[in-house]
């Protein structure tokens, strides 16, 4: 049995980490990230955790206790975004190659200069391959959802990497919704308590954090590699198992009328939304389109893109970060990559939109889901990136 | 005080590690891990002591070890620290365990300060040690905010016009006692009895406390091998590196020098400091005697031994 409360983004998600019961929490703050910290803060002088909460001086501090504290055999979570990202990335691929299973909200936010607080997801594309599992939710109930489920997956003995837990700053971290909570013992019950095989033990001594030299280095990057695609196997069962618990079904791919669909917009987070209004617009009118929402980035569902883009004629994915001097932004190109490994060919158009959070208007989706209609008749698109919503 | 004999014989960190031939950090460290109180976990950041005992898949640590990165020792212990903490609160541990870091100077007067500082500032529980060889030895000698003024190093050479480093060393206890910790000390393995006491100490102290001990390089200080544990009794010696502990508020001079040697007894036994007996650089040594004096007086002022 669940109930519903009002949370934000933000809140949900300090709700979720004090119901998965987490030994440490350091956390430093950054809009929009803040009301995380200063929630799970409450927790902590309410006494309503056992958590041990490190108000540490900065991110880089931050990753580095939660390396500490995980390594240690702790659950760990912390949060952050954009400069607070940037300042972890030398952690974030510590944290993934010494296998610490640490779960980490980030409120994307865009990254200076010009300084801009609002959303675009410009931080974690920088991170993009730092190697933890990247989750990118569309509203608050998946915030609360995926922080319980990322616990699962990352702490997985054979899966032992950290997951970061991407929603859109603002938009979902200080938006109001009502979401449906589980119980503490559910929750419990769920996750069980961290089992740990190697950790900093007094009563047995290991090393961590050794210097590896040309002849063992490659081997352990390929180790991890290995764990991200058991994290691919294990993430259907962590949301098959999760749904029995919540009644929520959770998938690597979100669907949306794509059987019949002649083009589809491929995009991520919140803007999920807004697409699929507009495309029960457009359906309504006739127009074959669809949506297809990836929940996991990486490791990324390629097989399932595929499968469900196979029959479609054109494409456009919607990239809501800038990757400067590419051929494409980072989700297209894995898309494309996807299509172009099955010997599929047709066009994509890639959208670079909403950034350092520029709103995207229903207008501009449909003027897009024209173009894929457009290109799924000539085969044929003008350009291969397209910025929409800018002044030109 | 210890006697020899009431040290364990069990050696924490093993041999076989690559650290150089006099390097002073094996025999610090050993000297560290003969008096821990029981249950310890240990944190080095990058540099010498780390690359050299833990190549993969040796390792010259008999204690849990880790190491993280170079600037954050401190971040690191303090999430070692509370992990424990949180253990012990939801009953998985008995005991207490404690957290040592063992830092070079590099990674702690300079990129490590912040993390420390933050540490400090926390309270969180844990002995900070660093290691203060003086400069950045693993990289090849450059200079750090502890190489003193005057010692040449690859980034501070000892050039025509200019004599090694120009400027100051960073004073690292001050910076730590400022934060309001219970205990801060200078040390070295030239004077063991009083080292040990001190890591025993920092230990017991509930709440952060550090010990900056100045550990000689052959490499980089450019003496023989033989004359590491020779040479930093001379920096004590001469009064170069006052020995003193400040602890609940109270400054202790533990080596008291009245009749020290002359400052170039120290700097001449070390090639980084041989441009300065050049008759151009006169100034340049007349200055550093000078601040050798003023610290050493400024130090017993805070010992009330004046």
């Amino acid at each position: 049995m669940s109930k519903t409360i009002g949370l934000s983004g933000d809140e949900a998600a300090a709700y979720a980490a004090k119901q998965s019961k987490v030994d440490v929490v350091a956390a430093y703050p950054i809009t929009p990230q803040t009301i995380i910290v200063e929630r799970f803060s409450e927790y902590v002088a309410n006494g309503e955790v056992e958590t041990e909460f490190i108000c540490v001086e900065s991110e880089h501090s931050a990753m580095s206790a939660c390396i500490g504290a995980s390594l240690t055999g702790a659950r760990v979570f912390t949060a952050t975004c954009s400069q607070g990202l940037a300042l972890m990335h030398e952690m974030l691929y510590i944290a993934s190659g010494l296998r610490c299973p640490i779960v980490m909200a980030v409120t994307n936010r865009a990254l200076s200069a010009p300084i801009n607080i609002h959303c675009d997801h410009s931080d974690m594309m920088g991170s993009r391959d730092c190697g933890w599992i990247q989750v990118f939710c569309e509203n608050i109930q998946e915030v609360y959802d995926w922080i319980i489920q990322a616990f699962k997956l990352s702490e997985d003995l054979n899966v032992l990497l950290p997951t970061a837990v991407n929603f859109d700053g603002f938009t979902i971290s200080h938006s109001m919704e009502d979401v449906k909570v589980l119980k503490d013992e559910e929750i419990e019950k769920f996750l069980s308590i961290r089992k740990v095989k190697y950790k900093l033990d007094p009563n047995e001594p290991m090393t961590f954090g050794a210097l590896t030299l040309p002849d063992y280095y490659f081997e352990v990057k390929r180790q991890q590699e290995e764990a991200m695609r058991r994290a691919y196997e294990k993430y259907i069962s962590v949301v098959k198992e999760y749904e029995k618990l919540s009644g929520r079904s959770y998938n690597y791919l979100h669907e949306f009328m794509l059987d019949d669909a002649e083009t589809v917009i491929v995009c991520l987070g919140s803007t999920a939304g807004l697409v699929r209004q507009v495309a029960k617009k457009l359906r309504n009118e006739g127009k074959k389109v669809g949506v297809l929402k990836p929940w996991l980035f990486r490791p990324f569902p390629s097989k399932e893109v595929f499968k469900a883009l196979e029959n479609v004629k054109s494409l456009a994915v919607l990239d809501r970060t800038l990757s400067f001097g590419a051929p494409l932004g980072p989700l297209c190109s894995d898309v494309v990559a996807t299509l172009f490994n099955e010997e599929k060919a047709i066009p994509v158009v890639n959208i670079v939109y909403g950034l350092g959070g520029r709103e995207v208007t229903p207008g501009e989706i449909e003027e897009v889901f024209n173009l894929g209609l457009k290109a799924a008749k000539t085969g044929e698109i003008e350009e291969r990136i397209k910025f929409v919503g800018v002044r030109e | 005080m210890y006697a020899l004999k009431d040290l364990p014989k069990e050696e924490l960190f093993s041999p076989g590690h690559r650290l150089c031939a006099g390097c002073a950090q094996p025999t610090s460290v050993r000297m560290i891990t003969k008096v821990l109180r029981g249950p310890t976990v240990i944190v080095s950041t990058t540099g010498c002591l780390e690359v050299s005992s833990s190549i993969y898949p040796h390792t010259a640590w008999r204690a849990p070890w880790v190491h993280v990165a170079f600037e954050n020792g401190a971040a690191v212990a303090s999430g070692i620290e509370a992990a424990f903490k949180a253990f012990k609160k939801k009953g998985a541990i008995d005991e207490k365990v404690d957290v040592i870091a063992i830092c070079g100077d590099g990674g702690t007067y300079d990129i490590g300060i912040q993390a420390i500082s933050g540490a400090l500032e926390r309270g969180d529980d844990f002995v900070y040690i660093c290691h203060d060889n003086e400069a950045y030895m693993n990289t090849g000698i450059q200079r750090s905010g502890a190489t003193p003024k005057g010692a040449a190093t690859t980034t501070s050479p000892a050039g025509t016009k200019i004599p090694g480093k120009p400027e100051w060393k960073k004073d690292f206890i001050g910076i730590c006692i400022a934060h309001g910790i219970e205990y801060a000390a200078t040390a070295t393995p030239a004077y063991w009895g009083d080292y040990l006491m001190k890591v025993r100490k920092a230990i017991e102290v509930d709440g952060p406390a550090v010990i900056n001990v100045l550990t000689p390089c052959p490499l980089g200080w450019r003496h023989e091998p033989k004359d590491s544990i020779k040479i930093a009794r001379l920096a004590v010696l001469t009064r170069y590196f006052p020995i003193y502990e400040y602890e609940k508020g109270k400054y202790k001079l533990n080596i008291k020098v009245p009749k020290p040697l002359p400052v170039e007894e120290f700097l001449k036994a070390q090639g980084r400091f041989r441009h300065l007996f050049k008759p151009e650089f006169k100034k340049d040594l007349e200055e550093i005697k000078h601040y050798v004096e003023e610290k050493w007086n400024r130090i017993l002022r805070l010992c009330s031994e004046t």
